[in-house]
Parts: C-alpha cells; structure tokens; sequence
C-alpha cells in the first residue's frame, strides 16, 4: 500500500534494539510530518507478530509551544519506545500526556516507554476497568504473537478520565487538544483527539481505511458515532489503521460495511436463523472489499448478532 | 445441584494446569479430562461407539471465544423405552471445565441442545450423553479460541446490567402436538466470571451468572440445565418439547446471586408463541 514505508524498518530494527525498551538507544518510528508540529506512524495492515513487533496500529503525537501529547503508543514496549525516540529526534520539549483511544492491545502496550517521562495517560472513563477485566489474556496474547519480547510487556493505566460527554481540553501550551469520550461503538472505550490547530481528528479505532473494521462494541452505536464525527466536519481524520489520504472514501465504505452488516444480522435474526448461520451468511457482499476480511468478519457477525438479538 | 463440587474441584484443579504453559498437543486422554472423569463418572466405562447416541457440532476455529456456538445433536429421537437423561458438557481447558449439565426427559421429545459457550484455551469440548440406563456416551471437537473466560467482560457492560434478568421465549413457528418442538430461550443476563480480576488496581467485576434453569410444559419437566459462567453471556438455549395438548412453556431461571427469574408461554396448536 502507499504507506508501506512503516514496514521495512521495523522487520530487522526490532531485533537490533530488543532489549532497549528501558531507555537504551531504540531506532525512531519513521513517522510522518503532517505539518504544524503534528506526526504520525502509520502501522503495517497486518496482524501482530514477532515480525511487526506489533506495529499494526497508527500512532502519533502533536507538539505544543510547552509540552507534546502522544496519541496511542502501539503494540510493544519496543514500539512505544521506538515512538518516543521519534518525537526526541524532532523535539526536546516533554511529553505531558500520553492518550490512549482505546483499551485494545495495539493501541496500548508501548505506553510503558513513557513511563519516565511522568506525563498524564489520558484514556475514556471506561478504558481502566476495560484493560483490568482484559489484562490476563492480553498478556498471553501479547506473548504468544510476540515471543520473548511480548513477556514482560507492562499495561499501563490511564491517570486521568475523560467522562463521555464532556469534552476534556487538553492546554499543551498555545495548543489546545479537544478530547471526547463517546458512546460504546467500536468498543466502551472509545475517545477521539480534536487538533483545531490543523483541523485534524485523530480517531482512533472509530474509522478503520482499508482493514475491515472490527467490532469490539455496538453497531449501531459506532454508525450513530460516524454521524456525529461528520457533525464534527473535521479537515482530516487519521484513522487507527490505514492511511489518511482518502479519509471521506473511508468513512463511506465503514459506514456501507458497518450498515450490511447490522441489516444482515437483523435479517438472520429475524428469520430466527441461529448465530452459527447467521455467521455464514451475513454481509457477504463485503468479502474482497476488505485487508484481514477472513480474521474479522464472522466475529463481528457474532458480535453484531448477540448486540442485536436484544433490541427492541 | 450436582454439579457444584465437581465443578469446584476441577476448576481447582485446571487453574493449576493454566499456571504451566497451555500444552496444544490434540491427545484426547488429557490429564484434566482423567480428573473429570474420575469426579464425575469415576469406575464407569464409556461406550466404544457413539455417534449413534450422540454428536457435536462446533467451529474448529472460534472467531469470538467469549461466543462459541455449540450444538450437541442427539442422533435419537427421545422414546419412552430409550431416552438421554444427561448432556454433561466439559470444557478440557477451562478454568471450569464441567460447563454444563442438562437433564432431559421423554417428554423433551429430543435432546438436542444448541447454545453458546466461552472458551478459555485451544481445547477438547465434550459432549456425554447418560442414557435411561446409565450408559456413557462421549462425542468432542476440538475448538482453537483463547481467552474467552478471562476476557469475560461484556461489550457493554451497562447496558448488560440494565436488562438483567429479562427473557424472550419462543417456538420455532407453529406448534405441532405429538412431536418435538423447537424452542429458544433467551436470558439477558451478563453471565460475569469474577475471573478478570485485576492484581493491580484491583478493579473487576464480581461474578454473577445463571446457575439453573428449569424448563416444563404442562407441568411437567422438559429441560433443566446447570450451568455456569461457562455459558456466553446473554445466554441462549435451543431446545425442544414433546406437546400432546396445549399447556404453558414455563421457565425459571436462578443466577449465583440467587435472583429467581420466571417466564412462560402459552402454546396453542399451530400457533407460533413467543414472549
């Protein structure tokens, strides 16, 4: 894809730098200057692996006149580290805030590189119980994809709450970050960085390009949810996986895919079709249209079933 | 009910299992089902052959391990002279690996069961059926999921326990008397481990999950289960009753809080009923 620059660095530099997560001299992230003090990695669209240490996600930060905020911290302690090493070589100004946009694995496990610089870890009223109910199996997810550099990889918690409708501003000196916690769509946890300073929405999860989105959720919350990011009328949005280019075209065919899926599901219920049919049946059209459609698909119909089951 | 100390000792007993690393190898005799076997069925034999009693049907790979569907087929129909009286289901590698026990009757009509399960580790999932007069017989799948009981917590969770304890009970169309009926129960409940608990911030949430459910038509028992937090949340059971007039499909439902939940339905002949 045209952002696969992120990729080949990262398949030898990992190993070079393994046990360096503590402060040692990790290679950057080969971020991406979206002008205004504003940088982002975009991960590889992948799964996690040992290969990809775990880099699958986009990642950033954002450059106040006193202080930086990063913006999700990828997979690994080696990737966080990796980002931490890439805003040092751009800045000497430290990292404040660490913001995570939701609980899931590759938006969080290099939050543990910053640990030192002391900054707030911002995260969605519902982020702490929804890594605490989660830690265990991450963890041995995290060490069955990553090996050895997945053992000891530490969660860190969120320090401080954005409660859903109520806007937090983030003061990074003469730059101030919106961030919103929303309504369970993706996940419960899902919270949004506004940049008004560039008119750029970093989204998080709330919009996958070119990856099919996985639902971890509520379908119909996460459509409700793109209605108001539109109402928002961002200039760009990054999206948690993907690139940033086509950013309308994305929201498009999320919202097509999210749609099929949630009246396909609706469907199958309503034909009392049970959910192990309802999983091969569902939303079909959609295969083809989609990186990772076979690791994501039936799940999200599973998840969409048993959301939808229950509505009146 | 019966199920409860065997439960307790396995789960003891697996969650000392977990503590070395997970062994994948797909050897059927694993030591936790040699210890579940002797907790529950200890100096009975099983049936050599049994996909003539019993069989069952599940993903070999589950795309969501909080919710494996499962379905345990009885090859027979249920008949006065020879009927299944217990469905046990065990779960090799979960931290409660004796998920389930169903009884069932002759006026079950079949004793089909389909529902949904979580599944902690790649594992053998196992179906046994007790026979009228006591036979063993086993069929299992193997099913590649991970971290389906840790991860127990719902997508959302106050939504979970904002409907908590309500029902939606129904038959699969029009009702025919004289034969069996399909019907599909389902309970809102949010069927919580207590297993995710946080060593460091202490945070999770306590468990609480449906522990029986006792089904009847007419008075007389169809389908009663035990169960734990084996069972995915919202828990949903498909499975059929033997009309001969019509009567009321009832239910009652308790969860390890001891909160009693009750519905029923009428069933009219050729009519669906739902709730």
């Amino acid at each position: 894809m045209r952002f696969g620059h992120g990729l080949t660095a990262p398949l030898i530099a990992p190993l070079l730098a393994a046990g360096c997560a503590a402060g040692g001299p990790a290679i950057p992230l080969p971020v991406t200057p979206l002008g205004e003090g504003a940088y982002v990695f975009y991960g590889a669209q992948q799964e996690t692996s040992a290969a990809n240490q775990g880099a699958i996600a986009n990642v950033g930060f954002v450059i106040g006149d006193r202080c930086v905020a990063v913006i999700d911290t990828g997979g690994s302690p080696l990737e966080g580290a990796r980002l931490r090493a890439a805003v040092r070589a751009v800045t000497e100004r430290p990292v404040c805030a660490v913001i995570n946009t939701h609980m899931h694995p590759d938006h969080v496990y290099g939050n543990s590189a910053f640990a030192a610089d002391e900054p707030q870890f911002i995260g969605h009223e519902h982020l702490a119980a929804a890594l605490a109910a989660r830690r265990l199996s991450y963890a041995r997810a995290l060490q069955r994809e990553l090996g050895e550099a997945g053992r000891d990889a530490q969660l860190l918690m969120p320090t401080r709450a954005v409660a859903t409708g109520r806007p937090f501003a983030l003061d990074l000196g003469g730059r101030t970050l919106i961030l919103r916690a929303w309504r369970t769509a993706h996940t419960d946890n899902d919270l949004t960085v506004y940049d008004g300073r560039t008119g750029t929405l970093w989204a998080g999860d709330l919009l996958f390009a070119g990856r099919i989105p996985a639902l971890d959720g509520s379908v119909t919350g996460w459509l409700a949810v793109m209605d108001d990011i539109d109402a928002i009328n961002p200039r760009q949005i990054i999206p948690g996986h993907g690139p940033s280019n086509d950013w309308r075209g994305a929201m498009d065919a999320q919202r097509r895919y999210l749609r099929a899926l949630a009246d396909g599901t609706r469907a199958a219920i309503r034909a009392h079709h049970p959910i192990g049919q309802a999983m091969q049946e569902v939303a079909g059209s959609e295969q083809g249209r989609w990186l990772l459609f076979d690791g994501y698909h039936r799940r999200n119909i599973a998840a969409a079933y048993a959301e939808l089951e229950w509505e009146e | 009910m019966t199920a409860n100390d065997p439960i307790r000792l396995a789960a003891a007993l697996l969650v000392a299992a977990l503590a070395s690393l997970p062994a994948r190898s797909q050897e059927t005799e694993t030591d936790i089902w040699h210890k579940v076997r002797e907790a529950q069925f200890a100096g009975r034999s099983f049936e050599p052959v049994a996909d003539q009693v019993i069989t069952i049907e599940a993903p070999n790979r589950a795309e969501d391990a909080a919710v494996v569907p499962i379905l345990i087929h009885a090859v027979q129909p249920q008949q006065p002279q020879r009927w299944i009286r217990k469905i046990y289901l065990v779960i090799d590698k979960n931290p409660s690996p004796l998920g389930a026990v169903f009884t069932l009757t002759p006026d079950s009509g079949r004793a089909d069961i389909e529902t949904r399960i979580r599944i902690e580790d790649y594992s053998w999932v196992r179906a046994i059926a007790e026979t009228q007069d006591g036979k063993l017989y086993m069929a299992m799948k193997f099913v590649k999921a991970s971290g389906g009981c840790s991860a127990a917590a719902g997508k959302d969770m106050e939504a979970a326990m904002a409907r908590l304890g309500r029902m939606k009970f129904r038959t699969d169309g029009g009702v025919q008397l004289d034969q069996p009926n399909l019907a599909e129960l389902m309970i809102s409940h949010p069927n919580v481990s207590g297993l995710a608990m946080d060593q460091v911030t202490r945070l999770y949430a306590p468990p609480r999950f449906v522990r029986t459910v006792q089904v009847s038509y007419a008075g007389k028992p169809v389908m009663n289960a035990d169960v734990d937090f084996t069972i995915s949340e919202n828990p949903n059971f498909r499975f059929y009753f033997l009309p001969h007039a019509d009567g009321d499909l009832k239910v009652e439902v308790v969860d390890s809080n001891n909160a009693t939940f009750e519905t029923s339905v009428a069933i009219r002949r050729g009519l669906a009923a739902g709730s």
